[in-house]
Order: C-alpha cells, then sequence, then structure tokens
C-alpha cells in the first residue's frame, strides 16, 4: 500500500477541462468562525437543489456557511455528456479549493465516491460519505432486483431510471416524490461505467476524519456496503431506519443531517 | 499578527553564551513565508507539529510578492509553467485562469492558500532570522531579530529546522575589465521593475536565462535598440507547441516513458519544424542537447529577433568608457546595461559546512533537502525544476514532515532508512547531462525528482500515517 500517490501523469499532461458549474450557498445569519464551510455534492443524476430543498437552509441556520456543486453535465452546470469520474472529482476540489477556509466535504450516493476521490487529492477538514455508492457489480445487482427495467440500460452504457421506492421512503407525499423523480437526470456513461468498475479510491491526503451515514433500508446501498465503506475508513455507518436512499430530500431529513453537523461540532474538525 | 509564542513558559528558560533561549520543545522552526515556507508550514501542521514561521518581510509571499522591495518580479512576469505545473497538487488554481498566470494572480494564490489553512497565525512577520546554531542534543537555537533591526535579539530552541528562505535573493553579479569606467548605467536584473526603465534608451541585456529574455521582449517593445548577450547557444522553446501548453506536451512523451534520448530527438525535431533553424535568427548553435541547460520557455523572444528590434550578440569581453566590447570583437554603445546572470542561494545565518557546502558554497544534501549529519535540519525549496516548483517543494515539505514524525515515533526505523537514503546525499534527480554552469548543480527533472521523493515517502508511511491520525 502507498499512502500517498504523487505521479499524476495524467493530470499534468491532461488536465481536466475547464467547466461552468452551479453553486448554490446559504450563508448564515450570524458568522461564526469556529464553523469550517460544508460543500455537499450530489449523488448521480442529481443536482445542487438536491441540498437546497432543505439542508442547506438547516446546515447554515445552524451556523454553517453551506454550498452544494453540481458536477459538471448535472443540475444547471455546464452539459458533459462524455465527462469522466475524475472530471467530477475535479469540479469537487475547484470549489472547495475556492471557499475561504478549509471544507468539510459531503457527498451522497455515488457522489460520496467522488468526494472519497476528492479526499485524495484536498485535505479537507473531515468527510461525510452519506448513503455512499461505492460501485462495482454489487450495487448493480442490487438495482436490478429492485429496478431491473431502470437499471439494466445502464449496464449497457444507457438511461439509468430509479424509482420512487429506491429512493423515498413511504412517509414522503406522493406527489412530493413525483416532482423530485422527475428532476432527476443522468451521469455521464462513461461516469457510469467506471462506477461499475469501481476503481478504489486512494487514501484521502491530510488524514481527515471520515463520517458515514446510511439507512438500513436503502433499496440502492446494501448494509453490508454501507459497513464495507465505513470499516475502510475506521469506523461504523451511523445509521436511520426507517428513511430512503435519498436522505436529504426523504421525509425525515433533519434526523442525518443534523447528526453529521453535531458530529462536526464535537469533533472540532 | 501573530499570537503563537504567546504560551511561552518563562521557567523553561535555558542559556547560551549568557544569553537566554527560551525552549519551544516540540515546535519546528520555518524560516520564510513564501511558496517553501507556507506549504512547510500546513504539511508540518497536518502531520501534527507546532509551527513558528519567520518571515522578515510583513506579508507572505516571497518573490512572488512585488510589493516587497526586495522581490525579483518585474511587472510583466507571467508563469513559464503552465497551470497543472505549478499550483499545489493539494490547492489547484481556479480553471478561470489562464495557462500561464501573472504574477499578481500567484501572490493572490500564495494569500489564498495561506488564508485557507489558516497558516497566518504561525508567521512571525517583520522578523528575521539572523542565526541558526545547532544545539547540544538534536534540536537548534534560532536567533532573531525584528526586520527593521531596531528591536533586540532573541533566541528560541526548536525541535527541528526547515530553511525555506529561497535562493532568488543575491544577485550573481559578473565583473568585467573596465566596468568601473563605463559611464552608462548598469544593473542587476534583479532591480528592474519596469519597462518605462527602458523607454528610449539603447539597452544591453546580457544572459539567456527566463529572465534576460523576458526583459530582451520587454525592451523590444520601450527600448530604441536592444541587444541580449548570451554566452551560449540555447533552445528556445514557445510556451505554445502544437496549440497546447509546451510543459504539457514534453509530460506526454515522459509519461509514455521514452527514453531521454528519444525525447531529445523528438523535441528537437518539433523545434525545428515549428521554431526553425535558429542560426536564421543569427543565434549561435546550442552547445548542447535540448533538455540540458533550464529551459526557457518564451515565445516572443524568436518573434522580435525576426523584426529586429532585438540583435542577438555574443558574450561580453569588457567595458569601455562610453562602450561595451563583445567577443567577436564588436563594440556596441548601449545607455543602460542589465545583467540578468542570476541568483546565488544564501544561508548567511547557518555555518556552510551544516549544509556540506562544497568551495563554491553550494549545499550537499539528499535530494537537495537533507544534510548528511544533521537529522532535524531540512532545506525546502532548493530545486531548479525544469517545470514549476509548487509541487516539488509541496512533497519535499511533505516528506520532512513524515521524516521528523518518524524520527519521533520509532528511532530503529529513521536509522534504517537514513542508512539506505545517505549513499544518496549530492545525487543529482536529472537524466539529462546538464551543462557544467554556476546554475545547473540543482537543476532537477521534476519526474525523476517526483519519483525519487515517491520511493522515500513510500518508505517512510504507512506506521507514520497511521501514528499522525492518531494525534488529532
Ligand atoms: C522572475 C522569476 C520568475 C519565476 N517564475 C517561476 C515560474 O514560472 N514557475 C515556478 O515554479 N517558479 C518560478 N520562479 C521561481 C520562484 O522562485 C518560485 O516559484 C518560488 O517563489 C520560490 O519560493 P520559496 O518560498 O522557495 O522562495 P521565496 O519566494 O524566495 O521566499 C523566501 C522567503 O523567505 C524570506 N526570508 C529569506 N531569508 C530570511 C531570513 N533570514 N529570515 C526571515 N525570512 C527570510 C524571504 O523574505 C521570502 O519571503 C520564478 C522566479 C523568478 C525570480
Ligand atoms: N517568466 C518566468 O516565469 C521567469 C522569468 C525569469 C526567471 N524565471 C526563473 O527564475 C530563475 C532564475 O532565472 P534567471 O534567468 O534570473 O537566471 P538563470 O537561469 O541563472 O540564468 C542566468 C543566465 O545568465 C548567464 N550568465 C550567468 N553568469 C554569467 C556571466 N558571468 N557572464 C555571462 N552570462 C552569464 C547564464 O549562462 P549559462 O547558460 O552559461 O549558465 C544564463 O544564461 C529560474 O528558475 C527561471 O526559470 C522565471
Amino acid at each position: 500500500m502507498t499512502s500517498v500517490r504523487i505521479m499524476r501523469n495524467r493530470d499534468w499532461a491532461n488536465p481536466v477541462p475547464p467547466a461552468r458549474r452551479e453553486v448554490l450557498t446559504a450563508t448564515p445569519e450570524l458568522p461564526d468562525d469556529s464553523k469550517p464551510p460544508v460543500l455537499f455534492v450530489p449523488g448521480f443524476g442529481h443536482g445542487a437543489w438536491a441540498y437546497a430543498e432543505h439542508w442547506l437552509e438547516h446546515a447554515a441556520g445552524r451556523g454553517f456557511a453551506a454550498h452544494a456543486v453540481s458536477p459538471r453535465g448535472h443540475g444547471n452546470s455546464e452539459p458533459a455528456p462524455k465527462a469522466e469520474l475524475r472530471a467530477y472529482a475535479h469540479d469537487v476540489v475547484q470549489v472547495a479549493a475556492g471557499l475561504p477556509r478549509q471544507a468539510v466535504l459531503v457527498g451522497h450516493g455515488a457522489g460520496a465516491l467522488v468526494v472519497a476521490h476528492a479526499l485524495a487529492r484536498y485535505p479537507a477538514r473531515a468527510g461525510v460519505l452519506a448513503a455512499p455508492v461505492f460501485g462495482g457489480w454489487a450495487t448493480l445487482g442490487l438495482a436490478l432486483r429492485h429496478n431491473l427495467f431502470g437499471t439494466l440500460p445502464g449496464a449497457f452504457g444507457g438511461k439509468v431510471r430509479v424509482g420512487r421506492r429506491q429512493l423515498f421512503s413511504r412517509d414522503l407525499p406522493e406527489p412530493v416524490a413525483r416532482d423530485y423523480l422527475k428532476r432527476i437526470g443522468h451521469a455521464s456513461r462513461r461516469a457510469q461505467w467506471e462506477l461499475l468498475r469501481s476503481r478504489a479510491p486512494e487514501e484521502p491526503v491530510g488524514a481527515p476524519p471520515v463520517l458515514v451515514v446510511g439507512t438500513p433500508d436503502d433499496r440502492v446501498v446494501p448494509r453490508s456496503a454501507l459497513d464495507r465503506v465505513a470499516a475502510r475508513y475506521g469506523g461504523a455507518p451511523l445509521l436511520f431506519p426507517g428513511m430512503g436512499h435519498d436522505l436529504m430530500l426523504d421525509a425525515r431529513w433533519p434526523e442525518p443531517l443534523d447528526a453529521i453537523l453535531d458530529w462536526l461540532e464535537k469533533g472540532d474538525h | 499578527m501573530s499570537t503563537a509564542n504567546d504560551s511561552f513558559d518563562p521557567s523553561t528558560t535555558l542559556w547560551r553564551d549568557g544569553r537566554p533561549v527560551y525552549d519551544r520543545r516540540d515546535t519546528v522552526c520555518v524560516v520564510g513565508a513564501g511558496a517553501s515556507g507556507l506549504a512547510a508550514v500546513k504539511n508540518l501542521r497536518e502531520h501534527g507539529f507546532g509551527v513558528d514561521c519567520y518571515e522578515r518581510e510583513t506579508s507572505v509571499g516571497g518573490a512572488w510578492n512585488w510589493r516587497h522591495d526586495r522581490s525579483p518580479i518585474y511587472a510583466n512576469t507571467h508563469l513559464i509553467s503552465s497551470k497543472p505545473f505549478t499550483q499545489f497538487p493539494d490547492f489547484p488554481m481556479p480553471d478561470t485562469w489562464p495557462d500561464y498566470p501573472h504574477h499578481s494572480q500567484l501572490l493572490s494564490y500564495l494569500e489564498r492558500y495561506a488564508e485557507h489553512f489558516d497558516l497566518n497565525p504561525h508567521v512571525w512577520f517583520g522578523t528575521e532570522v539572523v542565526k541558526v546554531e545547532p544545539a547540544d542534543d538534536t534540536s537548534w537555537d534560532v536567533t532573531t531579530r525584528s526586520a527593521g533591526g531596531a528591536g533586540s535579539e532573541r533566541t528560541h530552541r526548536y525541535l527541528a529546522v526547515v530553511l525555506a528562505n529561497g535562493h532568488n535573493w543575491a544577485p550573481k553579479q559578473p565583473a568585467y575589465e573596465g566596468l568601473d569606467e563605463f559611464r552608462g548605467q548598469t544593473m542587476h536584473a534583479s532591480a528592474y521593475k519596469d519597462p518605462k526603465e527602458l523607454r528610449g534608451r539603447r539597452v544591453l541585456v546580457v544572459g539567456g536565462g527566463n529572465t534576460g529574455c523576458d526583459i530582451a521582449v520587454e525592451a523590444a517593445t520601450s527600448a530604441s535598440q536592444t541587444w541580449h548577450s548570451t554566452r551560449r547557444g540555447y533552445w528556445y522553446l514557445p510556451k505554445y507547441l502544437l496549440g497546447r501548453p509546451a510543459d504539457q506536451v514534453n509530460d506526454q512523451m515522459q509519461a509514455a516513458r521514452l527514453p531521454l534520448g528519444v525525447r531529445q530527438w523528438l523535441a528537437a525535431r518539433t523545434l525545428r519544424l515549428t521554431v526553425g533553424d535558429q542560426g536564421r535568427f543569427g543565434l549561435p548553435k546550442p552547445d548542447h542537447k535540448v533538455f540540458e541547460t533550464h529551459p526557457i520557455s518564451n515565445s516572443q523572444l524568436m518573434y522580435h529577433l525576426g523584426h529586429g528590434t532585438i540583435t542577438p550578440v555574443p558574450d561580453v569581453r569588457r567595458f569601455h568608457r562610453s562602450a561595451v566590447e563583445l567577443t567577436d570583437g564588436r563594440q556596441v554603445e548601449p545607455d543602460l546595461v542589465v545583467f540578468a546572470t542570476g541568483y546565488l542561494p544564501r544561508f548567511e545565518f547557518l555555518a556552510p559546512e551544516i549544509l556540506g557546502a562544497d568551495e563554491h558554497g553550494r549545499p550537499t544534501l539528499y535530494l537537495h533537502a537533507f544534510p548528511r549529519t544533521y537529522p532535524t535540519l531540512a532545506v525546502a525549496g532548493l530545486l531548479q525544476p525544469d517545470s514549476g516548483l509548487f509541487p516539488l517543494v509541496h512533497w519535499q515539505t511533505v516528506l520532512i514532515a513524515r521524516w521528523l514524525r518518524l524520527r519521533d515515533r520509532d528511532l530503529a526505523r529513521a536509522a534504517a532508512f537514513w542508512s539506505r537514503a545517505s549513499a544518496d546525499v549530492g545525487k543529482r534527480w536529472n537524466r539529462a547531462r546538464v551543462k557544467d554552469s554556476t546554475r545547473h548543480w540543482f537543476e532537477v527533472n521534476h519526474i525523476d525528482y517526483l519519483r525519487a521523493l515517491q520511493s522515500a515517502l513510500d518508505e517512510l508511511s504507512p506506521a507514520t500515517a497511521t501514528a499522525a491520525r492518531s494525534t488529532r
């Protein structure tokens, strides 16, 4: 195991091309310098909007400067049909490094994998992986089981359509869920493929503390995957039973966020 | 504004030569808050060390801080290394910046780096280091003085010292017969700031490094006449090749692990096809292969040679009252001569033998960073890379931090590492046979050097990585 990677010939010879990015921000009314800025990264198909629904305002209400970025090809960022995972990670690091102080990175779903890659490039104050989709064929297996016809095309590089029951619990009112589903797009084919092949993210730089949160009732991320990711970062997942995969949109969205912010406050990260 | 030292405990006072020494125990001292010093502060802190950094100027940025009188930067300085080679690997420059940013952007980048990682509270500004001496164990006594010169001297004892004082401060001033009687103006490039100083004058620029080439180009559009004197032929690399930053194209070849000979041939071929025959412009043929001198990155020099707004001339033989005689016997009559002849590294606060200095005063170090016999002293940034400095100095300071951590945790492993590493003291990290010149002894190929850092880090890493985590 090498603990850091210095040689990045590909990034030197072929840097990720710039892209216009959407960043949504909620600023606390009373800025609190003891609290680090938090940057939220949405999963594949989601955009910064998913955090703008509840989490940004709530985090700002608790004194954290809260930002959400749409990686290229997502939300209102520039279209990027050929983007690779490294381009998404690049977008996250660009925004993080542009914040006035060392930031906490919070990634959800496949956005957690993007964050894990970003943690190898940027010494974050702390990392939070929410319902992390680290990919691999097991992810595909589970997705096929819960949503055969939505997922199948993804295995051949086509569009994935996620289902309501995969993302939300029954507690979320039907029209709201339908509205969210309509807004969900998809990542580039290339990135979907990379997710399946699942190259393990490199060791984070700067040894940040990493928290994994999830729900045992997630129909995208099996419990075993949560445990595996948490173990990789030396911990156990924090669980919120009864919720769907989309922790930031589901009916009980304040619970995981409060737990994350408590962890940040307690750890003095 | 600093607070770091406020926690002094006077009861821990020691004495040296009748003066008090304030013990900073496990704190590491960093000299200089330029790019190298800031990277050292950040990476040492990331590895759990307390740090006191001393900077004689009143703000960060080092050479890139044009506000400081001593800065060698001139108004139109743009980077010679493109962004991927210039930025710190863990703090990228904004996507919206150009390939070759302006020097003012570099300063704002370093200021943001210091803000972002909260480094300023660890820096004592306006404080000059005047002496660094080994204490009786492996710690160091560092004597400082407020830079105005008014304050008295203070000595603190540190666990370790990282020297990041930069090497572009002391002008390398050439000596010529007859220079005293020359009636025109002469200056070293370090004092040159703005093309205004050249306007309407007859200017001779001496030296074919990047500074000499940049100033010759500035003179071409400001001065009434420009001569550019070089003592050998060079390979003038344009900033763009095949529509992309030339260093990125070069790295593509290095990534493919093409042997040096093949790369040299390819590069010479590409230059021949793009720039053409330099001889046509009146330039001497290079006396060396590509990559055997510090690369020049300048797209405008050839352009101005082609316009006749720069006249290339050979080396200076001697000065007369109102003329300069060249080695080909020609005489030119400039009213301003700019010596862009480079800089000399200086460690005035340190006994030369500590860094293993040779008869020319050049330190002999492992990885250009670690002296043979002083395990708790390191130099950061004493490198002349064929690309940007920051990535190299980032990993160099990570290595320094890990090395100090390992010494702290596991002396036996540290000793094993050092007994292997010390065989490489004085080794040069450059496959190319660089020209023997006053400036090339610390020229490194960035790939060769970074690979060496990678294997040293791998050797030090696993145990220290977990140790560092547990201290947080
Ligand atoms: C014109 C020019 C252009 C360049 N272009 C590039 C480029 O394109 N890309 C690139 O990578 N590099 C370039 N360089 C190299 C440049 O030197 C480095 O990028 C970088 O500035 C080196 O940083 P440093 O921290 O090692 O040294 P410096 O920037 O020199 O900083 C050293 C600091 O130490 C302080 N100091 C020194 N002695 C003492 C003391 N006794 N006590 C307290 N403080 C002290 C100084 O005040 C200074 O702030 C260029 C250099 C020049 C001159
Ligand atoms: N735009 C930019 O980003 C930029 C601009 C300027 C400088 N820099 C960097 O700053 C550093 C310093 O550059 P520099 O150009 O100031 O210095 P340098 O690289 O040391 O070049 C000095 C030049 O002067 C010549 N020279 C030295 N002594 C001489 C003498 N006695 N008589 C005649 N010629 C003599 C050298 O010739 P030899 O070939 O014989 O050694 C060389 O051509 C380098 O790392 C450089 O890349 C970057």
